[in-house]
């Protein structure tokens, strides 16, 4: 058996695939957040909150309506949407013309609220939530054992990548909505209600939050803590990446994901805090982030 | 003083008052405060319904000649945190006993608390046997149960069915590295091999698909989970999702833990606890009496034995006289490791002069679907371990109090 720095390679092979599906989510989830930052100029601290309550709401459905895996994948994400457009309407909305560290502030609070909540109403254990049919069982890659639910992760987040990305930057929506962060007054006199657009946009980076919330159900614990776990990394991803810039967050976060993933294997301890070192260097040598513009 | 009727209404009323005032004076006040995880991984297995085993133990005590009144709050996994609020129950509040703390590394802070303001302490939560071993002191009693006893008796039955060789996923603090500790001499001892391990950062980690492959690679026939609550669940949802085919060896697993991962994911697993609810007609009746405060829940151990210390306490604490137990934790403590144990959940039982509270330990498989009758049917029992057996012999603890 041939071997990767003194470890077999079938298992370094493995692990590089488990970094690549928890960057997955990273990227999926610094990305809403870079979108809500970009648009916004509001550091969304309840984001990993409305992660939690997509998977919640996913198993909701099923065990309340019993409604499948595959339309919760759709649904959900639109109940939290339009959870979000209400906290965007009647909290987030009054903080635009104030410093960052009111918006910060507030949506930290929501998340401490809404987590609360959650804790008192389901305990910290969580809730079983089973893989669809359709993706239950495993492949064998030949180098390691690969459920097929954790491959199907990898694509649907990748696809939703691209599509944001190619919303944000290839679509006159996309345009407009670029054009409105840098100059809204200049935008409305054309005619467009860009308050309407913020509001639309914070409600599709918090869907986008809770599509990452029901992909992680049958994998992880659905439980009220889930989100706290995640998103201090994913802040750290969003950073790395530049804050704003939304090809940094996806290539930062499966990039990450990689890294931690690799650490596990030569410093399991270190794991929580490698993201972190990678933010300090890299906050040294670019202050921007990988893909941030020097403001 | 001219005689009018005001006054003299007036004196009456004051003179009235009198004897209640005093009488109050004279009423001393028992507090105990219940330190739990109530926004952590360890909520479900403690928390609040811990909190609420320790108020139906002041109500079935009942009324004696002294007030009780229970305080509660939250150490957030904070060893930190949690010495603070005790410092402050005890300094502020005049609080007697403190009991419950699920966190071992919270634990160990408070024990160190609990000797330097000379009052009552009876963990139920934690795990690590250094609680009886190096770390033990005149003023703590580990109730529930230990690292040594999950050891002895989940690791020793696994090594019996030819489960030799371990590798170890083990939570990083205190708790993980006693139990990993203990099993291994439990492996190593019955002349099996610990073939590796890795230290998983707590809390905080959500993804243990990557230190279940390692534990395929290592090719060891038993892979130990040293880890408890939502860690555990977490690593047994993913080693079957990765079709991991080794067996786990679940250490800690709590009822909550086996009701939140399902019977279909949870069959077949090996687990040791101290107390399951649907074992005789005493636990039963005790699940029975929490329910009006916990509806939708069954009592874990660590909840059972909150109530079992609290009652205890209050017993001894009536024996030798409220103000006389308010007075000196560790002269209480000492009744408390004298006087014989009894109550609907564990039992009849004696403490150790060490600080070990000796109850059977049992070994459970977790049921099939298709053999679980009712809600919250989940075990059947497989062995049992006496009391005396239990636990870590006395000699072996290095506990400072035995001389040898």
């Amino acid at each position: 058996m041939f071997m990767i720095l003194g470890y077999p390679a079938p298992l370094m092979f493995g692990q590089l695939l488990l970094g690549l599906i928890n960057g997955a989510f990273y990227a999926l989830l610094s990305l809403g957040l870079a979108v809500i930052f970009g648009m916004l100029n509001i550091v969304n601290f309840a984001h990993g909150a409305l992660f939690m309550l997509g998977a919640f709401v996913a198993w909701g459905l099923l065990n309340f309506l019993g409604v499948n895996y595959w339309f919760a994948l759709l649904l959900a994400p639109l109940i939290v949407g339009v959870f979000g457009v209400l906290l965007e309407k009647t909290l987030i909305a009054r903080l635009y013309k104030l410093d960052h560290l009111y918006g910060l502030l507030l949506t930290f609070g929501l998340a401490l609220i809404i987590e609360g909540l959650a804790r008192n109403e389901f305990g910290s254990s969580g809730v079983p939530y089973p893989i669809p049919s359709l993706l239950q069982g495993a492949t064998n890659l030949g180098f390691m054992f690969m459920p097929i639910y954790r491959g199907w992760v990898v694509l649907a987040s990748a696809i939703m990548c691209l599509i944001t990305w190619l919303i944000i930057e290839k679509t006159s929506i996309g345009a407009t909505l670029r054009a409105a962060t840098e100059n809204a007054p200049l935008v409305q006199a054309f005619g467009i209600n860009v308050p309407r657009m913020i509001t639309l946009t914070y409600a599709g980076g918090v869907a986008l939050a809770a599509f990452a919330g029901v992909l992680a159900a049958p994998i992880y614990s659905v439980n009220p803590n889930m989100g706290a776990n995640f998103i201090i990394t994913v802040f750290a991803v969003v950073v790395i990446g530049g804050m704003g810039s939304i090809l940094g967050s996806i290539v930062t976060g499966f990039g990450l994901g990689v890294i931690e993933g690799l650490t596990k294997v030569f410093y399991p301890q270190g794991s929580s805090v490698v993201i972190f070192v990678v933010m300090v260097i890299v906050l040294l040598v670019r202050p921007a982030g990988l893909f941030g513009k020097a403001a | 003083m001219k005689l009018s009727r005001r006054n003299l209404i007036g004196t009456a009323a004051a003179a009235a008052t009198l004897p209640t005032v005093a009488a109050r004076a004279q009423t001393p006040t028992i507090k105990i405060g219940v330190l739990t995880d109530l926004s952590g991984p360890y909520q479900d297995v403690a928390g609040n319904v811990a909190i609420a085993a320790a108020k139906q133990a002041a109500e079935e005590f009942g009324s004696k000649g002294f007030n009780i009144e229970i305080l509660s709050a939250d150490h957030q996994n904070k060893p930190d945190v949690g010495s603070n609020v005790v410092r402050q129950w005890i300094d502020r509040d005049g609080v007697d006993l403190i009991t419950e703390v699920a966190n071992s590394g919270v634990s160990l802070a408070v024990a160190g608390v609990a000797k330097e303001k000379n009052k009552a302490y009876l963990p139920c939560g934690p795990a690590t046997s250094d609680l009886t071993g190096t770390a033990c002191n005149a003023n703590t009693v580990h109730w529930v149960y230990d690292t040594y006893m999950l050891a002895k008796s989940t690791g020793g039955a696994m090594v019996k069915a030819g489960g030799d060789t371990w590798f170890f996923i083990t939570a990083d603090y205190a708790f993980g590295h006693a139990l990993t500790r203990d099993v291994t001499g439990f492996v190593e001892g019955a002349g099996g091999k610990v073939l590796g391990g890795v230290r998983t950062p707590f809390p905080g980690t959500t993804d243990f698909s990557s230190f279940l492959l390692q534990a395929q690679a290592s090719g060891a026939k038993v892979i130990g989970l040293a880890n408890a609550g939502a860690d555990t669940i977490n690593t047994i949802k993913q080693a079957r999702e990765f079709g991991i085919t080794q067996k786990l060896g679940g250490l800690l697993v709590f009822l909550s833990d086996v009701h939140s991962l399902g019977l279909d994911v949870c069959q077949g697993l090996v687990l040791t606890e101290s107390f399951y609810w649907d074992m005789n007609a005493g636990t039963r009746a005790f699940s029975e009496r929490i329910k009006a405060k916990a509806p939708s829940k069954r009592p874990t151990m660590v909840q059972a034995g909150t109530y079992s210390a609290v009652l205890h306490y209050l017993k001894v604490a009536n024996a030798m006289g409220a103000a006389e137990a308010k007075k000196d934790g560790a002269a209480t403590i000492a009744r408390i490791k004298a006087t014989p144990v009894e109550d609907d959940c564990f039992g009849k039982g004696t403490i150790r002069a060490d600080g070990r509270k000796l109850h059977p330990s049992y070994l459970f498989e977790v049921k099939k679907p298709s053999e679980s009758k009712y809600a919250w049917d989940y075990y059947k029992l497989l062995a049992t371990t006496p009391a005396e057996d239990a636990f870590r012999p006395l000699a072996q603890g290095g506990c400072p109090l035995i001389k040898t």
